[in-house]
C-alpha cells in the first residue's frame, strides 16, 4: 500500500514514520512532479499551520490535482491543520479543499497554554490518547458526516466517505489504531479500484 | 512545568517544522508575514539590524505592541526576553505568548545563569552554537533550539558554522562507546541523559531551526540541506526591497530546498536584498552571549 504524505510544512515525518512502522509505503508530496506516475492508495494531510499549507498548495500548483483526487474518492487522513484544509467552512480562517461538510473552528482551544492531552472514546476503537496542539474542533457537521469522537461535547474526529479527520494528533502518540483504521480505508479503496479496472478491461 | 506540558511544547515546535518564522515589528508586518506563509512570527520592537545599529541596552518589547500582533494574526506569536531575565519571561507568559525566545539578540540580563525554563508552562526556544550549548539549554527546559547565527548582518556564515558544528558533534557522539559517554558528558558540561539520547538517535531531542543571517531563498535552502528543520528570518525580510515577495520565496525555498530548478525561479526579481555586514566588520558578536 502506498500513501502520499503532503510534506509542505509541519509534522509530516511523524505520519510517515508511524505508517511505515505498520507496514505501509510512504512518499512525500512537495511539488506536482512528486505525483507523476505514483500509485497512491491514500493521502495524509498533516498538522502544521493551515495558512502556510494553503498558500503553498496554490503556489506550488498542487491544489487542483490533489482536490481532484480527494473528490474522486481517494482515502485521506487530515489531522489538525489537515482537518481545517478539508473543512467546507472555517471559522477564523479560509476554507482550502472544502470537500467535507463540516465547520471547523480554528485555534478553538486558544493559544499554546490551551494545548492539552487527554483520552476519549473513538467509535469502534475504544479509548484513544489525544494530543491537541493549538488545535481546532468541529463546530458542526452535516448529516452525511459520521461523528467518531467528542471531547467536552465538541466533535474532534469524523468521517465522511473516504475522508477521515481528527482535531488531535494521532501521529504524536504511540497508539497506532487510527493509522491502522486509515490503512483499512486505503486497502478497501485499492480493492475497489482494481475491481473497476478489471471490469473496464 | 509537568512532563506532559513539556511534551506539548516540543509538539508545537514539531508543527512549525518545514516553516519560516519571521521577525515583525508591527501588526501590518505580521499580516504581510502571515499572508506570505510564515508559520509563526517573532514580535519585537526593533529588528536585529536596527538593534545593532542603535546600540545601548535592548530589552523585551512592550506587551501592548505584542498584543497588537497577537490580535492581528492567527499563527503562533513568539517574543524575545533577555538571557536570564525570568521576570520578562513571566510577563510574556502572562500575556499567553506561544513561544519565548531567550535571546542573545537582546542585552543579557544575567551573565552566569540562563532562565530555569522548567518553571514555566509556555515553551522556550534558545540559541546554540554547538551541541554542548544546545543540550545545556534543553537541560534547562528549552523545547526548541536554533543556531546562533549573527543576527542583523545578512551574513549566513555563522549559522552555517553552528549547524555544521552541531551535526559533526552529533555524529561523533553517536559513534562513541556507551562507557565513553560519562566522560564526554563531563567534558561537554551536559546532562548525561540528554547525551545518551543523542548517542542513540543521532539527533537532538527537540526541533532544531536555523537562525541568523538568512537573507535569500538560497540561504534558506543551504541551511535546510545542512540539516535545519526550519528557518528563522529576522532582518532579511523587512530590510529588503520587496518584503512580501521575498518572504513568500523563502517559504517555498524551505519546502523544496532540494529543487535547484525551483530555487532558481524563486531567486528571480526579488529586488534589493538587505545590506549585509561581514562578521569581521562588526564590533559585537552576539553569539558570544550566554554559553
Amino acid at each position: 500500500m502506498r500513501i502520499g504524505i503532503l510534506a509542505l510544512q509541519g509534522a509530516f515525518a511523524e505520519h510517515a514514520a508511524m505508517l511505515q512502522r505498520i507496514g505501509a509505503e510512504c512518499f512525500e508530496i512537495r511539488k506536482v512532479a512528486d505525483l507523476d506516475g505514483q500509485e497512491m492508495d491514500g493521502l495524509v494531510v498533516p498538522g502544521g499551520e493551515s495558512t502556510v499549507m494553503t498558500k503553498l498548495l496554490h503556489g506550488l500548483k498542487l491544489f487542483e490535482p490533489l482536490r481532484r483526487e480527494i473528490t474522486g474518492g481517494l482515502p485521506v487522513l487530515g489531522t489538525c491543520a489537515g482537518l481545517i484544509l478539508l473543512a467546507g467552512r472555517v471559522e477564523g480562517g479560509r476554507p482550502c479543499f472544502a470537500c467535507m461538510d463540516i465547520t471547523a473552528k480554528r485555534n478553538a482551544y486558544g493559544r499554546q497554554l490551551g494545548s492539552f492531552e487527554t483520552e476519549a472514546p473513538f467509535a469502534g476503537l475504544g479509548t484513544v490518547p489525544m494530543v491537541f496542539v493549538r488545535g481546532p474542533y468541529i463546530e458542526s457537521a452535516g448529516k452525511n458526516v459520521r461523528v467518531l469522537a467528542r471531547v467536552d461535547g465538541h466533535i474532534v474526529a469524523a468521517r465522511q466517505g473516504n475522508m477521515l479527520v481528527t482535531a488531535f494528533h494521532p501521529e504524536l502518540s504511540r497508539d497506532e489504531r487510527i493509522h491502522r483504521y486509515f490503512l483499512k480505508m486505503a486497502e478497501g479503496y485499492g480493492r475497489e479500484k482494481s475491481a473497476v479496472e478489471t471490469h473496464c478491461g | 512545568m509537568t512532563q506532559e506540558r513539556y511534551e506539548l511544547n516540543k509538539n508545537l515546535a514539531q508543527m512549525l517544522k518545514g516553516g519560516v518564522i519571521m521577525d515583525v515589528t508591527t501588526p501590518e508586518q505580521a499580516k504581510i508575514a502571515e499572508g506570505a506563509g510564515a508559520c509563526a512570527v517573532m514580535a519585537l520592537e526593533r529588528i536585529p539590524a536596527d538593534i545593532r545599529a542603535a546600540g545601548g541596552v535592548s530589552r523585551m518589547s512592550d506587551p501592548k505592541m505584542i498584543r497588537g500582533i497577537q490580535q492581528a494574526v492567527s499563527i503562533p506569536v513568539m517574543a524575545k526576553v533577555r538571557i536570564g531575565h525570568f521576570a520578562e519571561a513571566q510577563i510574556l507568559q502572562a500575556i499567553e505568548i506561544d513561544y519565548i525566545d531567550e535571546s542573545e539578540v537582546l542585552s543579557p540580563a544575567d551573565d552566569v545563569y540562563h532562565i530555569d525554563k522548567t518553571k514555566f508552562d509556555v515553551p522556550f526556544v534558545c540559541g546554540a552554537k554547538d551541541l554542548g550549548e544546545a543540550l545545556r539549554r534543553i537541560g534547562e527546559g528549552a523545547s526548541m533550539i536554533r543556531t546562533k547565527g549573527e543576527p542583523g548582518t545578512g551574513d549566513v556564515v555563522q549559522a552555517v558554522r553552528h549547524m555544521r558544528m552541531m551535526a559533526s558533534e552529533m555524529r561523533r557522539v553517536a559513534g562513541l562507546a556507551g562507557d565513553e559517554l560519562y566522560e564526554a558528558a563531563k567534558q561537554m558540561r551536559v546532562p548525561l541523559g540528554l547525551l545518551e539520547y543523542v548517542h542513540e538517535n543521532g539527533r537532538l531531542p527537540v526541533v532544531n531551526f536555523a537562525a541568523g543571517g538568512v537573507a535569500t531563498p538560497a540561504d534558506a535552502a543551504l541551511m535546510m540541506q545542512l540539516g535545519a528543520e526550519g528557518v528563522f528570518v529576522g532582518s532579511g525580510i523587512f530590510k529588503s526591497g520587496n518584503p512580501a515577495k521575498r518572504a513568500a520565496a523563502i517559504v517555498q525555498a524551505v519546502t523544496n530546498y532540494n529543487d535547484a530548478q525551483l530555487l532558481a525561479e524563486l531567486s528571480e526579481d526579488l529586488g534589493e536584498a538587505m545590506v549585509g555586514v561581514n562578521e569581521q566588520e562588526i564590533e559585537l558578536l552576539m553569539a558570544e552571549r550566554g554559553k
